[in-house]
């Protein structure tokens, strides 16, 4: 390893900004505040730089930082990033980034809050830049879990009316609360990282015992039954966090239920990790079992597009409209991995930026609009576009992204995927993708309708609401501009990840 | 010479795309209202300029031109591209739109003096994003640029229809717009998917060279020219997805004027005119497109002539006139469509800025609080009278001969219906334009039914202007910045009329294809058909000799079909609200309940055991010492037993 | 008297601290129980080390009784604590142990 360690300041630096803010900053919220934002500049600053130098032309994995930790099982720090990972890091980089400003206003236990959310971002992006897969799961589980005390304790509870036939275990489950919410979105987790562990020990043993690198697990050819379940247990492990239906209840949930810095991360970027953890692990390590799987990878996707956006229209509160709408687009990055072409990847990893910056912006968006009005229930409001004109302007660009409009982000993130759709063996995966952001369309507009448009709330609550202010301005205009940029100039994310998708897809070729 | 007219057509397309990012961004000048909104008739008139040289340049120059640049990397190569061609058809499109837009933004500052500054930002904002979109559009050298500024326009059209958001008509209107075109434009986006795979190219000079060396599979394109139709089928107001452009009149209305007349909405026929060679291939498909479009023509005529509301009779003579362009598509001589629609562009926005005029005089759309207005405004009911004229295509004004050139097309190509529906059209056209001529400027309102029994809907006493609902003071001609556009577009809808009535009698656009003899007897039978729907009109609103009542009692059933609209809103509402929102409210219900259930089942089994097996932990001690000794003894006697 | 004798009284020592233990319901008859099973361990411990002779068993015997000395005295301190919080020193009553 030579050069300066870029990656892992990048991963740590969150860590080290909340080891300070747990030791150094008791009682003192302004300076929690800073430090964190010092942290996340920090590793934003070395995201960015990750991204100028990394060499399009030379592609493949670069930065590598190696660190023997157990030789005797093979275990080593070994980060490195490629095309996708880069994308990837920039992304958690700007959400966090745009987090701290967006939690600005946690009251209660600033302190722990910040450590917590400043831990799991180093989980995140521990998981997207190691290459050893020891460490890849260890990072992982640090991402994981602090979701279950941020939810726990700062998250906000919702009710739930119990109905139909398992009307009674509702009550017995207590659906609606936020400790309900926490246990569940862990719970599921864990169970999805169960299969992963699996997984990954199975290559493991298969792979000889000796080593745990993703670059060496890359040279080598798995029998094709172990690929085939394997794949499968990594499917259906990183797939609960990507939100597969029926595996995706944890996400309108956990997401209605968590602070605003938490879902903005959580749909954000952990989201994510389920996706990127099947395209790295799944079809970087796999090509048979990929090949063998990509029906269902896709039918399921297909699934969730339009059962998703089917649900977001259904609901009444606005931060379940958010979270299924992120299961709608889940199912496009999916959609796109499985269509096994360069364009559909590339789309998948493309809508996994977008989506992560159009959901973050929206949970931030909620989150304020909770916070003047006391309020997610969505038909009660209206008219607030004269209050809150800043507020309705982001609303608005985030919700033409999510439908797929021009000049956003999630255009060229569906379009991309919907070219791939229709080139890859299952053509008519091109449909219900389309159908899907109609439906979008359908149901984002009808919400900005309701609340922004139309006739004055009558409700006394609802008057005099302030528009966002200072710090919440920088988290919607980061946010807002990078979802404009990159809907206008795509080519800055699409290059370096076609570096990464055309040899991944010429490896699964050619098996 | 030649990378000039690429050069000045780009400036003119980034002109607006400025003082967009500065109206957009720099809030603190937007909300300045007028200083912001002279910014953007600046850029405006710059992009004017630049269009007409690039216009002039790309006339002497003859080849069509492109400037591109790689947009979508993918595999090292360029997946697609972003730029601009310009050619004979593209500039003189470029031309009419800088034009309208250039003119409309003007006239707004008239018409919407009286709205706060934040909101005139707002209005010039959106402006120039529409402006920069549509050139965007009417450049765009392959399939998905034009996408991209079509669904940009689109939103340009949502947002300035919902321009008065605080209407719950306006919001509904809106949305409306949007989800209707957006139906239609899930055809385009497909269509532009399969045809990139068949044509491995979005590019449209590549794929029409394709097409001509006969590289193109022709398996299978009628499915893809049929969901391009689609897309135009939405914006361009086709039936069955016409009922967003009538609502769209809840927006101001030199927006419905540039947006929902002149230049929008003519997106789909563009499209159309700008693939003909590719719809060549599909006669199928062209019959199909020429069937809609003569149809269309006719059920938007018929909901013309019952509307009490001055801006919908627009509207849905708007309706009718795409219908007309499109049967000249599907009649293979799309340069007659697309010379009417550069025709109509002209005399449409005269005719929705007349309106406008009077709107903004009355403070009223109501056509039956209108009448006698020639006195008062004369210029306007000049210039509303020859944008009448043109309309009903009467020689020496703007749309005769491109009217000429439809009729023509459509018999030449042998299709008959379509050629009587749209003889009809022309005449319904004559009538209900006169209708509202006579009962707005001339002859006072009619006290018996005609006026009084429009459906209650359409009476929206001053749905535009809420301020100048008080009273008549304001009925005169409008400020100058209003007139001024009005006498532009009015003597240029003259001027055109004149030039090709009297010295050119040929298509100005359009190639060699252009070859149709129309038969002698056309010309007067379709200016005889117009006269005489003015003079229907003349006798049954003027003279009052013919009793407006019984005219209406003679076609009962069709005109209450046609106050009903034909009962096509219901059916689309009928399906959004209860087949759409009824699907997602089970699926929302079935999620929550059955999959969500599932697993709280299990979760409340788990709990439930957890329960029962508490019940061995009694939490006393003893309990538990019994329990290791009895483990204890048990262990012993097993292992002897073992052992032995 | 072989280790036999010795063994067969520590077992039945024990049965009866086992059986004071289990069946008490004071705390404190629970406590002496678990002394009378200690003492028979320690009674193990003497005898086995007596017949083979070896002097650890003893050192530790002498060890295990000072344990036992403390032990009893903390048990002695918890069931006073005890007797203050809740008024009881009934075993049947004292189950916080329970899930």
């Amino acid at each position: 390893m030579t050069g300066f360690p870029v990656l892992s300041v990048m991963t740590w630096a969150p860590f080290v900004a909340a080891l300070i803010v747990m030791f150094f900053a008791r009682h003192k919220p302004l300076l929690v505040r800073w430090v964190s934002l010092a942290g996340a500049t920090v590793s934003l600053v070395a995201s960015l730089w990750v991204y100028w130098e990394y060499d399009q032309a030379v592609a493949g994995f670069q930065f590598h930082e190696t660190l023997s930790l157990v030789p005797q099982l093979g275990i080593s720090y070994l980060l490195a990033v490629d095309g996708i990972s880069v994308l990837m890091c920039v992304l958690t980089s700007i959400i966090i980034f745009a987090g701290v400003f967006a939690s600005w206003t946690v009251k209660e236990r600033g302190q722990e809050f910040y450590a917590l959310l400043l831990l799991l971002v180093t989980g995140v992006y521990g998981v997207f830049v190691s290459l050893d897969l020891f460490v890849f799961f260890l990072f992982y589980e640090i991402a994981v879990l602090p979701m279950y005390l941020l939810i726990g304790i700062w998250g906000s509870s919702g009710y739930v009316q119990p109905q139909g036939i398992f009307g009674w275990a509702f009550g017995r489950t207590g659906v609606g609360s936020k400790e309900y919410a926490a246990m569940k979105l862990t719970l599921y987790l864990l169970f999805g990282s169960a299969f992963i562990l699996v997984g990954i020990l199975a290559l493991y043993v298969a792979g000889g015992s000796r080593t745990f690198s993703f670059l060496d697990f890359q040279a080598m050819t798995f029998d094709p039954t172990l690929q085939s379940w394997v794949f499968l247990a990594f499917y259906v492990g990183f797939g609960i966090l990507a939100g597969i239906w029926p595996l995706h209840t944890w996400s309108p949930d956990g997401h209605a239920s968590a602070p605003t810095a938490v879902s903005m991360l959580h749909a954000g970027v952990l989201m994510k990790l389920g996706a990127y953890g099947v395209v790295r692990l799944g079809m970087g390590l796999l090509p048979d079992g990929t090949h063998q799987w990509a029906w269902l990878v896709g039918g399921i996707a297909c699934v969730n597009i339009v059962y998703g956006a089917l649900s977001a229209m259904a609901q009444k509160d606005l931060k379940y409209v958010i979270a299924y709408s992120s299961v709608s687009h889940m199912g496009v990055v999916m959609l796109g991995a499985a269509t096994l072409t360069v364009a559909g990847l590339n789309g998948s990893v493309f809508q996994m930026f977008a989506h992560g910056i159009m959901t973050g912006l929206f949970f931030a968006l909620v989150g304020l609009i909770y916070e003047k009005t006391h309020s997610r229930a969505i038909f009660t409001m209206g008219g607030f576009g004269t209050m809150m004109p800043g507020i309705a302007t982001a609303f608005t660009i985030g919700g033409l992204s999510s439908l797929g409009l021009p000049a956003t982000a999630g255009f060229v993130a569906e379009f991309l995927t919907f070219l791939g759709a229709w080139s890859s063996d299952h053509r008519w995966w091109l449909f219900p993708g389309v159908v899907g952001a109609f439906l979008t369309s359908i149901y984002v507009l009808r919400v900005v309708r309701q609340i922004f448009w139309g006739t004055k709330s009558e409700d006394p609550h609802f008057q005099n609401l302030p528009d966002a202010v200072g710090t919440e301005w920088v988290a919607l205009g980061i946010l807002v501009f990078v979802l404009v940029l990159f809907g206008v100039a795509p080519w800055i994310a699409i290059a370096p990840v076609d570096t990464a998708t055309v040899p991944l897809l010429m490896r699964l070729a050619g098996r | 010479m030649t990378t000039d007219a690429a050069g000045l057509a780009l400036l003119s397309l980034l002109l607006p795309a400025i003082s967009f990012l500065l109206l957009g961004v720099v809030a603190p000048f937007r909300r300045t209202g007028r200083p912001a909104a002279w910014l953007s008739i600046l850029f405006a008139a710059g992009a004017f300029g630049a269009a007409v040289l690039a216009c002039r340049a790309q006339g002497i120059a003859g080849e069509p031109t492109r400037l591109i640049w790689n947009w979508l990397p993918s595999e090292g190569r360029a997946l697609a591209t972003i730029g601009v061609l310009v050619d004979a058809d593209s500039t003189i499109m470029l031309v009419l739109v800088t034009l309208v837009a250039l003119l409309v933004q003007l006239y707004s500052i008239g018409y919407l003096s009286d709205e706060p500054a934040t909101a005139l930002g707002r209005y010039y904002t959106y402006q120039s994003l529409f402006a920069f979109s549509m050139m965007g559009l009417v450049l765009s050298p392959n399939f998905l640029q034009l996408f991209m500024c079509w669904e940009l326009v689109g939103l340009c059209s949502y947002l300035l229809i919902g321009f008065w958001y605080r209407k719950p008509e306006a919001a509904r209107a809106a949305v409306k717009a949007f989800w209707t075109t957006k139906a239609g434009d899930v055809g385009l986006l497909i269509g532009i998917v399969l045809l990139w795979r068949q044509a491995g190219t979005f590019d449209l000079t590549d794929m029409r060279a394709m097409v001509e060396s006969g590289a193109l599979p022709v398996a299978g394109l009628s499915l893809i020219t049929f969901c391009i139709y689609l897309g135009a089928m939405g914006k361009s107001a086709q039936f069955p997805l016409h009922v967003w452009l009538p609502d769209a009149m809840e927006g101001p209305t030199p927006v419905s004027a540039l947006i929902h007349a002149a230049t929008m909405v003519t997106a789909g026929v563009y499209l159309l005119h700008r693939t003909s060679w590719l719809f060549a291939l599909t006669p199928d498909v062209l019959l199909i497109v020429a069937w809609i479009g003569a149809f269309t023509a006719l059920l938007a005529a018929v909901l013309a002539c019952v509307q009490d509301d001055i801006k919908r009779v627009l509207a849905y003579s708007t309706v009718s006139q795409l219908g007309y362009m499109m049967a000249a598509i599907g009649a293979g001589l799309s340069a007659a469509g697309f010379f009417h629609l550069l025709t109509h562009g002209v005399f449409k926005a005269l005719l929705f800025l007349g309106a406008g005029a009077v709107i903004h005089g009355v403070g009223s759309n109501d056509l039956s609080r209108m009448g006698g207005l020639a006195r008062k405004m004369p210029q306007t009911a000049l210039l509303f009278i020859i944008g009448t004229l043109s309309l009903a295509g009467i020689p020496l004004f703007g749309g005769f001969l491109s009217k000429e050139e439809i009729l023509g097309a459509v018999w030449a190509h042998g299709l008959v219906g379509p050629f009587i529906l749209l003889m009809l059209v022309a005449f319904l056209t004559a009538f209900y334009m006169f209708r509202v001529v006579f009962l707005a400027f001339f002859a006072g309102p009619v006290p018996v039914s005609v006026a009084s029994s429009g459906s209650p809907a359409h009476v929206k006493a001053s749905a535009a202007h809420d301020s100048h609902a008080h009273g008549h003071s304001h009925e005169h001609d409008p400020p100058a910045t209003m007139l001024l556009p009005l006498w532009t577009l009015g003597l240029l809808s003259l001027a055109v009329g004149i030039y090709f009535t009297l010295i050119a009698h040929a298509l100005p656009v359009g190639e060699a294809e252009h070859a149709i003899e129309a038969p002698a007897w056309l010309t007067p039978s379709a200016v005889g058909v117009a006269v005489a729907g003015i003079l229907l009109a003349w006798l049954t609103y003027q003279r009052r000799a013919i009793d407006a009542a019984s005219l209406a009692g003679m076609f009962g059933p069709i005109r209450s079909a046609a106050l009903a609209k034909f009962w096509i809103d219901d059916i689309f509402t009928f399906t959004f609200d209860v087949v759409l929102l009824g699907f997602s409210r089970l699926v929302g219900w079935v999620d929550r309940y059955v999959v969500d259930g599932l697993l709280n089942v299990v979760s409340a089994w788990t709990l439930t055991a957890g329960d029962r097996l508490r019940m061995i932990q009694t939490g006393r001690a003893q309990d538990y010492v019994y329990g290791v000794a009895v483990g204890l003894l048990i262990l012993v006697l097993w292992m002897r037993w073992a052992l032995a | 008297m072989g280790l036999a004798h010795y063994l067969t009284l520590a077992a039945t020592l024990f049965c009866i601290g086992l059986f004071g233990v289990v069946t008490r319901r004071n705390t404190i008859g629970i406590l002496l129980g678990i002394e009378l099973m200690m003492n028979a361990v320690n009674i193990n411990l003497v005898a086995f080390a007596r017949f083979s002779g070896s002097v650890p068993g003893m050192v530790f015997t002498v060890f295990t009784i000072c344990v036992t000395v403390a032990e009893a005295a903390l048990g002695l301190a918890i069931v006073i604590l005890l007797f203050r919080v809740r008024r009881t020193v009934s075993a049947d009553h004292l189950d916080l142990l329970k899930g």
